[in-house]
């Protein structure tokens, strides 16, 4: 595939334009990952989640001015809301990473929900891989983390941070949202603000008592985003537990679970929209699906026959 | 699965401006007309444009200028375009800008101006028309 060739070769507008046709879902995609699929491997993944407006894209813009220092290379994915009434969406999060704009080591690519069929988790694991396959070193993924889509998104990343604030509330809050399943480093944000000190206390208390379950205890970190406060301690939190999944052979354990419900999800999708065709189309299956509709068959008997390859008795 | 995919504008204020109001009532209308609008605020350059217009692999790159620069920065935005192979990504201008400038912005390669008391509903409309494959 030419587009491939020119991205395997560094080529910043043929990576722009895969990941297009990989949001679009197009029907080559399954030929372009086949073609990436050697390259794989070398990037680390970091999900950034957290309430709106506290602080992900700042937090982002300053984690990709370290990694830069230290000579990495990072592909960012920030993604945003789709309006459910008019199906657009406004992408405002690079507006914060002005300053990698013009740095050849710096992609970042918008992206929009596009509604909530799981097709977000589906699509941006695709760029993920299209990032790593270009030769980025990290690749720093932002959702906001207040419904399932953006939970899926974290499920493909190897480090989840959940941002929170002083002003988000409790820490009860934390708790219920099921952050405490997913996060692997907690940063209060905003730490000048009041509340901060008291924030980062409660969090301590809670991920103590849940490190009794799962004998790891997610550090809790404050940062002040905006003036880049608590950023390289952050990076070297994200470096620590990278470290400490390789050394615990968990790292590779989750990508080979993460491979393993890849393959899944695409048999699932693919044999669904066979399957929706056939039903569709295949006359012998109209009459079957016909006399389920006039409950002359029980739909049991129908599924049991269509598996069997067989329409009629 | 998706159609054809989403129209992607890049809205982007190149030069001083000092305020984005317009940019941003533009930028919620495109919205609300199903379109994805990637927002990069004031004081951009015509090289941080087309940097991110590149990236985010735009259809259309809508630049909005209110302090008169534009006849230097809408020309220089298609420039650097068309040096990077990206001269099929439309470009199309707004704000206060004078009706005797139309020709030359034109002819440099702006597609189309909408200058003062020009209508939301006009441009996505215009938008519209030249990706008639797009939702």
């Amino acid at each position: 595939m030419e587009l491939v060739k020119q991205l395997l070769a560094g080529d910043q507008r043929a990576l722009a334009r895969l990941i297009t046709r990989v949001e679009q879902d197009t029907d080559d995609v399954p030929d372009i990952m086949k073609a990436i699929y050697p390259a794989l491997g070398k990037a680390y993944c970091v999900g950034i989640t957290g309430a709106p407006g506290a602080g992900k894209s700042t937090l982002t813009d300053k984690l990709t001015a370290h990694a830069r220092k230290l000579g990495k290379t990072v592909g960012v994915i920030a993604v945003d809301p789709t309006s459910p009434f008019s199906g657009g969406a406004v992408l405002g999060d690079r507006i914060r990473m002005q300053q990698h704009y013009l740095d050849d080591g710096v992609f970042i690519r918008s992206m929009a929900t596009r509604g909530s069929h799981g097709g977000l988790s589906h699509t941006a694991k695709g760029v993920i891989k299209l990032l790593d396959a270009f030769g980025k070193d990290l690749i720093l993924v932002e959702t906001v983390g207040v419904g399932q889509t953006e939970l899926d998104i974290v499920d493909a990343a190897d480090t989840t941070v959940v941002i929170l604030v002083p002003e988000s509330g409790d820490t009860v809050q934390a708790m219920k949202a099921g952050l405490m399943e997913i996060a692997d480093l907690f940063v209060v944000n905003k730490a000048d603000r009041d509340g901060a000190d008291r924030m980062v206390m409660d969090l301590r208390m809670l991920v103590h008592m849940n490190a009794e379950e799962n004998g790891w205890e997610i550090p809790v970190l404050s940062t002040q985003a905006s003036t880049n406060v608590g950023i390289v301690e952050l990076y070297e939190a994200i470096e620590q537990h990278h470290q400490k999944l390789q050394d615990s052979g968990q790292l590779e354990q989750r990508r080979r679970e993460n491979r393993r419900c890849e393959l899944v999800e695409l048999l699932q999708h693919r044999i669904l929209a066979s399957l929706q065709d056939r039903l569709d189309k295949d006359e012998s299956l109209l009459a079957l699906v016909d006399q389920v509709q006039e409950a002359r068959l029980d739909p049991y008997t129908a599924v049991h026959r269509i598996l069997q390859g067989r329409a009629t008795p | 699965m998706a159609a054809e995919g989403k129209i992607r504008v890049l809205v982007a204020k190149p030069g001083l401006d000092g305020h984005d109001r317009g940019a941003k009532v533009l930028a919620l209308a495109l919205r609300d007309a199903g379109m994805e609008v990637i927002y990069t605020g004031l004081r951009q350059t015509p090289e941080l444009i087309a940097a991110a217009a590149i990236q985010e692999d735009v259809d259309v790159v809508g630049l909005s200028c209110l302090s008169g620069a534009h006849l230097h920065l809408f020309p220089r935005v298609v420039e650097l375009l068309a040096e990077q192979g990206a001269d099929d990504i439309m470009v199309i201008g707004g704000g206060i800008i004078p009706e005797n400038d139309i020709p030359e912005l034109k002819a440099k390669g702006t597609r189309e101006v909408f200058g003062p008391g020009s209508s939301t509903a006009d441009i996505v409309a215009y938008i519209r028309e030249q990706y008639p494959n797009k939702s």
